[in-house]
């Protein structure tokens, strides 16, 4: 006869590492989680350090304000951020212009006409569409969609701000169709359901019921996506070109933000040197930039939300 | 807390049997989900080897009396006691009384069936594997014998390596009792568990809770008054989180002193 | 006087069909348009590389010559990179999702934790490029190592693992908890035995979808100064070493045209290790589909 299983329970081992365990697992899994919050602070302190040190060298207003960004000149190098930024922007309006229309209208779509069956083949290829590497979007730019422009309009160069700016569009497409259709998704059936009943088309209802009432989702959905194109680096690293400029050319070759953090690194820019504390400083005024982007989404969809 | 213990009328009627020891004893229990008081002056002592039923209409506190008795309640949200409960002359409350050994000594049964997504042999071997028990011989001796306890060996003897969600809701809900018995429990507390089950499949657990008795001391919440009428030896009435009635099922149910009690046993509300 | 004629609605009926037709092909031709882009882009990098593709490419390194370049270094570095990448990501990311979900305290430094993810999420890839530098580079002086890139392409991909493994966790059914801790267990022997086993589909779906968003990305390891052309393995994880992306990027953005079929070559590659990848994750999600 064995003893009853509690006595076994009472007389087994270990009762006082199992309370140990208990009190320090939290312990580990806090700092754990705290390793996030550490890398938020690192990369915030790393911009912060470098770019202070880059602003001993460059006049901070000379910085921002200045309309000439020439860091590898011999004669006098000049570090006015504004042609990065306006380059940053032309790729991001193009990429807007692309994505928003076929990002919302996919949204529409897959939530208010499709049937269940298209939704679950459309939905996973998007899916695969947004898992494509950024780098192979850029080889895409640079080998089919700027000759097939150049073919169509002759008067645009090699490397240019469309066709970067058309295939980051491509890119945030399923950002913003996938987002997009969550919010309108999340309408409830009822209210189509009421609209249908009194005799609305399906478009009346996606365009007077379900975009109302999920537009702040999908605000918030377009301006994440921005906030992407605004980093997206890969892209324009290979097919925007490295030619920072101050106007409205979206013709020739051109250089964001990004694409010069990269010209920098690949080259080898001394450490130490006014250019190497130039990508910080580059990379934090992208980072501000995005993180701008990114509360504002936050903003949209929380202040804006409808209640069911 | 007061250390004088007055005993109320109440618990007298039923403490009555020399021969039985009390298990649990609750005194002046209240108890509040932040600002919501959901039990109030409980005093119940619950005998072993008994049947006890806890009864009343929905939202009386009678499923958190009993998530009270192993400090589930804990879990869910804040919640703030006063009062005591002794368990074997014990205080559950005490800060040295570990939730994990009180709960290693009071089995449960859930509402609905919730094995765990493995096999058979593991959900029942799943108690005495965390407490301890590696031994493979007697883990098989264990799992047998807590699968008999729970009248389920023979359906399922064949096919104890199959995940526990192949067979019925009705097979799951005795295999979750299953797993309960196999850390040889001294009280075994069930929430409603035949709410779920077919009526068939009720009957079985039933059954089986008239034979588990004889080993185990069975505290059973339920909303349906012939099944506390069949299988408890004594029952309590519950109404909006006070004791109104705790007495002999049969006084109970045939001769209520109170007269919502009545009410509520006739069908009147509830 | 009736306020609606059934006449006049019937009329403008119509009209309102019409609209209701063309927006559903316009929205619907957008949506095809989107898939059509896809097609393209894959179909064009396939008879572009095919051609190149040979057990040599793989087995070569690198070359100022195209017909030679291979892409052996950058297929074995990015393994390379995986191995320090897959572990320390998984692990800080299931650990982080299990303190968030089960310990934490809804107080605020619990909600400046999950806001602070949520950030993170939205910082670009090239950024954390300059973390890697100056944190792994520089100051731990790991070099452009296999560590330092392993451990900057953890921390990128950190948020998409956190908050999958969240979502996994919350879907185990909270009577599976009750049931644990209705037997004595202790809350960890709970989120050990019961909660992660069930969490398991979806933490590893959401880990291999983020590990292939590391395996593709670029900007990082460019910031960070990994080289390209190598003509040698690593050896370990302090060695140097070139990734399938660097190397794309490197044959891309040569003028020779022969130097674009063997990067469309690589692509190839790198899409089908991604595809391999992917697969895993549907046959994980498939297998280990349970009903509760």
């Amino acid at each position: 006869m064995r003893p009853s299983v509690q006595d076994m329970i009472a007389q087994s081992k270990g009762k006082k590492n199992k309370q140990m365990i208990e009190k320090i697992i939290p312990i580990i899994l806090f700092l754990i989680a705290s390793v996030s919050v550490l890398t938020s602070i690192g990369i915030v302190m790393t911009l912060i350090v470098e770019t202070v040190t880059f602003f001993t060298r460059v006049p901070f207003l000379d910085f921002i304000f200045g309309t000439t960004w020439l860091p590898f000149s011999n004669k006098e190098a000049q570090f006015g951020i504004l042609p990065l930024i306006v380059g940053t922007l032309k790729v991001t309006l193009i990429a807007v212009i692309v994505a928003v229309p076929i990002g919302i209208s996919a949204a529409i779509y897959l939530s208010e006409y499709a049937s269940e069956n298209i939704r679950r083949v459309v939905k996973p290829i998007l899916e695969v569409l947004a898992g494509v590497p950024t780098i192979v979007y850029g080889f895409f730019a640079l080998t089919f969609v700027t000759p097939v422009l150049q073919a169509m309009f002759p008067e645009i160069k090699i490397f240019n701000a469309i066709s970067p700016g058309i295939v980051v569009g491509i890119m945030i497409i399923p950002m913003i169709a996938s987002l997009s259709e969550d919010a309108m998704s999340s309408v409830p059936k009822s209210i189509r359901e009421g609209a249908l009943a009194m005799g609305s088309t399906k478009f009346e209802v996606a365009w007077k019921i379900t975009v109302p009432a999920a537009l702040s989702g999908i605000i918030a959905s377009v301006v994440l996506a921005v906030s992407r194109a605004i980093g997206e680096t890969m892209i324009v690293s290979l097919a925007a070109g490295s030619t920072p400029r101050f106007d409205g050319d979206f013709t020739g070759s051109i250089q964001t933000m990004t694409a010069y953090i990269v010209q920098v690194s690949k080259g080898d820019a001394g450490y130490g040197t006014t250019i190497y504390y130039s990508i910080y400083a580059v990379g934090f005024t992208l980072f501000v930039f995005t993180m701008a982007m990114n509360i504002l989404a936050g903003y949209v969809s929380k202040r804006f939300r409808e209640e069911y | 807390m007061t250390t004088i213990i007055t005993k109320k009328p109440i618990i007298e009627t039923v403490s009555n049997q020399p021969s039985k020891k009390a298990v649990y004893e609750t005194k002046q229990l209240n108890l509040w989900y932040g600002s919501n008081h959901a039990l109030k002056n409980i005093d119940l002592e619950i005998m072993e080897n008994e049947v006890t039923a806890i009864i009343g209409p929905s939202g009386c506190g009678k499923s958190t009396y009993i998530k009270t008795l192993n400090r589930m309640v804990e879990l869910v949200t804040s919640v703030k006691t006063s009062g005591e409960i002794l368990y074997r002359g014990r205080n559950i409350f005490d800060q040295d009384y570990g939730v994990e050994e009180l709960r290693t000594r009071v089995g449960m049964v859930f509402q609905k069936p919730n094995p765990f997504p493995k096999s058979i042999y593991d959900n029942v071997a799943y108690g005495p594997r965390i407490h301890g028990i590696k031994n493979k011989k007697i883990l098989d001796e264990i799992v047998e014998k807590s699968l008999r306890g729970a009248a389920i060996w023979d359906e399922v003897k064949d096919r104890l390596n199959e995940n526990a969600y192949s067979i019925s809701g009705g097979q799951q809900q005795r295999i979750c009792i299953a797993r309960a018995l196999a850390i040889e429990p001294d009280v075994i507390l069930m929430d409603e568990p035949t709410s779920a089950l077919d009526p068939i499949s009720t009957l079985k657990v039933e059954e089986l809770v008239q034979e588990l008795k004889k080993d185990y001391s069975i505290i059973i919440v339920t909303h349906n008054m012939q099944q506390a009428a069949r299988i408890s030896d004594k029952t309590a009435f519950f109404l909006n989180g006070e004791v109104v009635e705790f007495d002999h099922t049969d006084t109970i149910f045939s001769n209520p002193s109170d007269k919502r009690t009545e009410d509520y046993i006739s069908g009147r509300f509830g | 006087m009736r306020y609606i004629e059934q006449q006049t609605v019937v009329k403008r009926m119509d009209g309102r069909l019409i609209i209701n037709a063309v927006f559903k092909y316009l929205f619907m031709a957008a949506t095809l348009l989107a898939l059509l882009a896809l097609v393209i882009l894959l179909y064009r990098i396939v008879t572009q590389g095919a051609g190149h593709l040979s057990i040599d490419f793989l087995m070569n390194f690198a070359s100022r010559f195209p017909e030679q370049a291979g892409i052996k270094a950058a297929l074995v570095g990015s393994l390379w990179l995986m191995m320090v990448v897959a572990p320390t990501s998984i692990i800080l990311g299931v650990g982080s999702a299990i303190y968030l979900e089960e310990y934490a305290r809804q107080n605020r430094i619990t909600t400046f934790i999950r806001m602070n993810i949520s950030n993170l999420a939205g910082v670009p890839s090239v950024v954390f490029g300059l973390l890697g530098l100056t944190i792994f580079v520089r100051a731990l002086s790991l070099g452009n190592s296999v560590l330092a890139a392993g451990f900057t392409m953890s921390l990128l991909i950190l948020p998409v693992i956190v908050v999958a493994s969240q979502e996994a966790i919350r879907s185990v059914p909270g009577e599976l908890r009750d049931a644990s801790y209705g037997m004595g267990a202790t809350k960890w022997q709970t989120i050990v035995k019961i909660i992660l086993p069930a969490a398991i589909p979806g933490v590893l779906t959401g880990s291999i979808l983020a590990l292939s968003r590391a395996i593709g990305e670029t900007a990082p390891l460019i910031v960070i100064g990994i080289p390209v052309i190598i003509q040698f393995l690593p050896a370990g994880v302090m060695d140097t070493f070139t990734a399938l992306p660097m190397q794309i990027y490197d044959w891309s953005s040569r003028p020779q045209q022969e130097f674009q079929t063997v990067a469309a070559a690589g692509i190839i590659v790198l899409m089908a290790v991604l595809l391999f990848m992917n697969s895993i994750a549907v046959i994980i999600r498939n297998k280990f589909d349970k009903r509760y």
